[in-house]
């Protein structure tokens, strides 16, 4: 099952399977490495944007896009 | 001479390197049509003189921003001679995406693999000559830091530059894009194009509108342009770029695979630690505004008591000398005249405060290295999300707080349009270094025992207005999604004494040049106006400038402070703010002094505590700086918004200024 990155929780871990964002912000989350298959943490997620680990460093990312990138459950 | 450019992703280390390679060998300059920053240096190595050229710190070289576009373009038209590209050990995957696209267009490449100490302590393993076969080209350890490595990768380039490599691209991409990539070069082969065919068909089929569009424009037959076009309305459903972009991280997977170990766990670092506390929901914002606090009042306290008072009798003892002197020599009246009214009180009003700003800078440059920037704009996304705009925003407006001009190229990151237009008309509110020596003057004047609660409360002032138009910009003139935060935070790293000189260096040096320049104008233009015609007293009220301080006067006179001198003063600060502490000076200079400072005791004469605040807070919000109208004219192209963002500011600046006046009197404080 598919869920956005918003709804993880701190401290889980999951896979990138799509991202559903508009062209611009899609490449760029790609470029900064959430491309397909790429493994995360979450970091942080309580107000604001969310906080992943991603390859052994932190990426912040909007709530409003966190919400485009749908991971593995 | 040989060109090195050095290319890398924001925080790898590129600046440290390029500081550690140059020294002070360098100089900074403007890309020719943009305002995007050029730093250039020169290397002596091994008895010959190399050219070191710092590309703008990217994570990718597409079409994306400007930075990527100025950096790409260098590499493919500039010709260097090879390219050394930093790459951070800590996450080497993402930095070799960036490598990947530099061994797509191919060049020369050396990597310097950066943060090797920092690496070591998390336990991270290379084999350095695994990745360096893998990838086809050198890869040199270094600790840019602490200069080491640094002869090693000179000598890697030096070798890369007269060795013969084959230029062939290890990176595959699947099948069906090398498909389209050769059937775009077989379109394209007899043309003359402005790049490498290879790297033009595979951006072709990347559909990067930066080099459709240079095809367009060169002179490519209409035939190949139409099947180009065919080719996109056959494929307008695909989604080649991001399988590019898969490909190349796949590419960057293979490199790192057994040639990099990482430890399994991730032990919890200090950054961590620290983040879980200024990331926090409810001590994110106090805790920015303890630190900001804590800036302004280092700033001061240090600045102006320590440093201050040794400049100013520095600066008055001088005059004094060069006074007797010129007296001595029988040198013409009018000439002491300029001389000390001039460009002692004039421009050394202005240059007592050099080790006020030399604080303000070491400090912020401090904040900037050490990676809080990106902490604070993640505190701030929510907030500036509900005024229409995203936390990198916030960035650009404390980069602000040292010059606006870097403030507003700083938002040449910000992804779309209307986020970089409100954030750059909002930046002016953000107070600039060279509006210190007013606000200076001014606490010395009425509020000495307060002057670092002021100078915060004046720049909480003009944050609060830079967020109130923000909303009112995103409400009315830019309607519209504004794009969304994606940014790194990088770990807390101790700046180096290096960097943050180097950047103070550069900020007094503009500040010195400003003073010896424009305000060296503006204060000689202001004192001929203000000795003419000669059948006036001097610097009265019947001189030419006392003539046209008094038209203008009566503009201010809501404000509180409708002498003409004032009035003057504020216009005189248009080409640089620093001149009207200059001209304040050159005005107030024909008074008498008891003892202490000319100036601040001219001032208490002509102000009173409440017109003091109110014209410190015209002189924070009002019309910035020629320099300032100069960039946004640049970065916006359009003369119309350079005119609005002057009208505008001054409006807000009149209103705000003659409502602390208004509502000051009517409180009772004068
Ligand atoms: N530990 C460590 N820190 C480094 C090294 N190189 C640079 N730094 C620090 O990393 C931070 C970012 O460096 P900078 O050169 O500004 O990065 P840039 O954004 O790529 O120009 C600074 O605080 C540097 O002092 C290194 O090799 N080791």
């Amino acid at each position: 099952m598919n869920i956005s990155l918003c709804e993880l929780r701190c401290g889980d871990a999951a896979t990138v399977k799509r991202i559903c964002a508009g062209g611009c912000a899609t490449r760029r989350l790609y470029e900064m490495g959430f491309n397909t298959g790429a493994k995360i943490k979450v970091i942080k997620n309580d107000f604001g944007p969310v906080i992943v680990s991603l390859f052994g460093n932190k990426v912040a990312v909007g709530r409003g896009l966190a919400q485009k990138i749908m991971v593995d459950g | 001479m040989r060109t090195i450019a050095l290319v890398g992703n924001p925080n790898s280390g590129k600046t440290t390197l390029f500081n550690a390679l140059t020294g002070s060998n360098q100089h900074v300059g403007n890309w020719p049509g943009v305002t995007v920053e050029k730093k250039e240096g020169k290397l002596n190595f091994k008895g010959k003189e190399y050219n070191i050229v710092d590309l703008p710190g990217t994570y990718s070289l597409g079409a994306f921003s400007e930075d990527e576009v100025i950096a790409r373009d260098f590499i493919l038209s500039g010709n260097p001679d090879v390219i050394i590209d930093v790459v951070d050990a800590n996450n080497i995957e993402r930095n070799l995406y960036l490598t990947t696209q530099l061994l797509e267009m191919g060049k020369k490449v050396v990597i310097a693999l950066n943060m090797m100490d920092e690496a070591e302590r998390k336990n991270i393993q290379f084999d350095i000559g695994k990745l360096s076969k893998k990838l086809g080209i050198p890869v040199i350890p270094t600790i840019a830091s602490k200069g080491i490595g640094i002869e090693d990768i000179m000598q890697a380039s030096i070798d890369m530059i007269y060795g013969d490599i084959g230029t062939g691209s290890p990176l595959q991409y699947n099948e069906i894009i090398n498909h389209h990539i050769e059937y775009i070069e077989n379109v394209l082969k007899d043309e003359k194009l402005p790049y490498p065919i290879r790297w033009t068909a595979l951006k072709i089929v990347e559909n990067d509108e930066e080099v459709l569009q240079k095809l367009e424009e060169s002179d490519i037959s209409d035939d190949s342009m139409r099947n180009i076009e065919d080719f996109f309305k056959y494929h307008s459903s695909e989604n080649f770029e991001l399988e590019i972009i898969d490909s190349r991280y796949a590419f960057a997977h293979r490199v790192t695979e057994g040639a990099v170990k990482r430890p399994q766990e991730e032990s919890t670092t200090l950054t961590d630690r620290i983040d879980r506390i200024v990331t926090n929901k409810y001590l994110g914002v106090p805790i920015f505004a303890i630190i900001m606090f804590v800036v302004f009042q280092l700033t001061f306290e240090i600045g102006e008591e320590i440093l201050g008072e040794a400049a100013v009798s520095l600066i008055e003892n001088l005059g004094g000398l060069i006074q007797v002197f010129l007296i001595a020599i029988k040198a013409p009246n009018w000439f002491i005249s300029f001389i000390i009214d001039g460009a002692i009180n004039g421009v050394g009003a202005v240059i007592e405060f050099v080790p006020l700003i030399t604080i303000l800078y070491l400090l912020l440059g401090f904040l900037e290295d050490s990676g809080y920037m990106a902490r604070a704009a993640y505190v701030w996304d929510n907030l500036m999300r509900r005024l229409g705009l995203q936390g990198r925003a916030f960035v650009s407006m404390i980069i602000g707080f040292g010059c606006n001009v870097p403030g507003i190229m700083s938002t040449r990151t910000l992804d779309n349009k209307k986020d970089r237009m409100i954030t750059t008309l909002i930046n002016p509110f953000m107070s600039c270094g060279a509006k210190l020596p007013i606000y200076s003057v001014f606490i010395a004047a009425f509020f000495p025992n307060h002057g670092g609660l002021i100078l915060f409360s004046l720049y909480t002032l003009g944050i609060m207005i830079a967020l109130i138009m923000a909303k009112v910009f995103s409400k009315t003139l830019f309607k519209g999604e504004s794009s969304y935060l994606i940014m790194e935070l990088p770990p807390y790293r101790m700046p180096t004494i290096k960097n943050v000189l180097r950047n103070m260096w550069d900020n007094i040096y503009g500040f010195l040049k400003r003073a010896g320049t424009t305000v060296f104008a503006v204060v000689t233009l202001v004192w001929v106006l203000a000795v003419l015609p000669a059948s006036a007293e001097p610097y009265g009220q019947f001189t030419i400038l006392g003539r046209m301080g008094t038209f203008l006067a009566p503009i201010l006179m809501p404000a509180g402070f409708g002498n003409w001198q004032a009035s003057v003063a504020l216009f005189a600060g248009l080409p640089a703010k620093e001149a009207v502490v200059g001209t304040l000076g050159l005005l107030y200079a024909g008074e008498y002094a008891e003892e202490g400072s000319l100036l601040i005791n001219s001032i208490q004469q002509h102000f009173t505590s409440l017109t003091a605040l109110s014209y410190m807070v015209m002189t924070l919000l009002y019309t910035p700086c020629a320099a300032v109208l100069g960039t946004i004219k640049k970065e916006t192209g359009s003369i119309k918004w350079t005119v609005f963002m002057a009208l505008y500011t001054f409006a807000i600046g009149w209103i705000v200024a003659v409502m602390v006046f208004q509502i000051g009197s009517l409180l009772g404080f004068n």
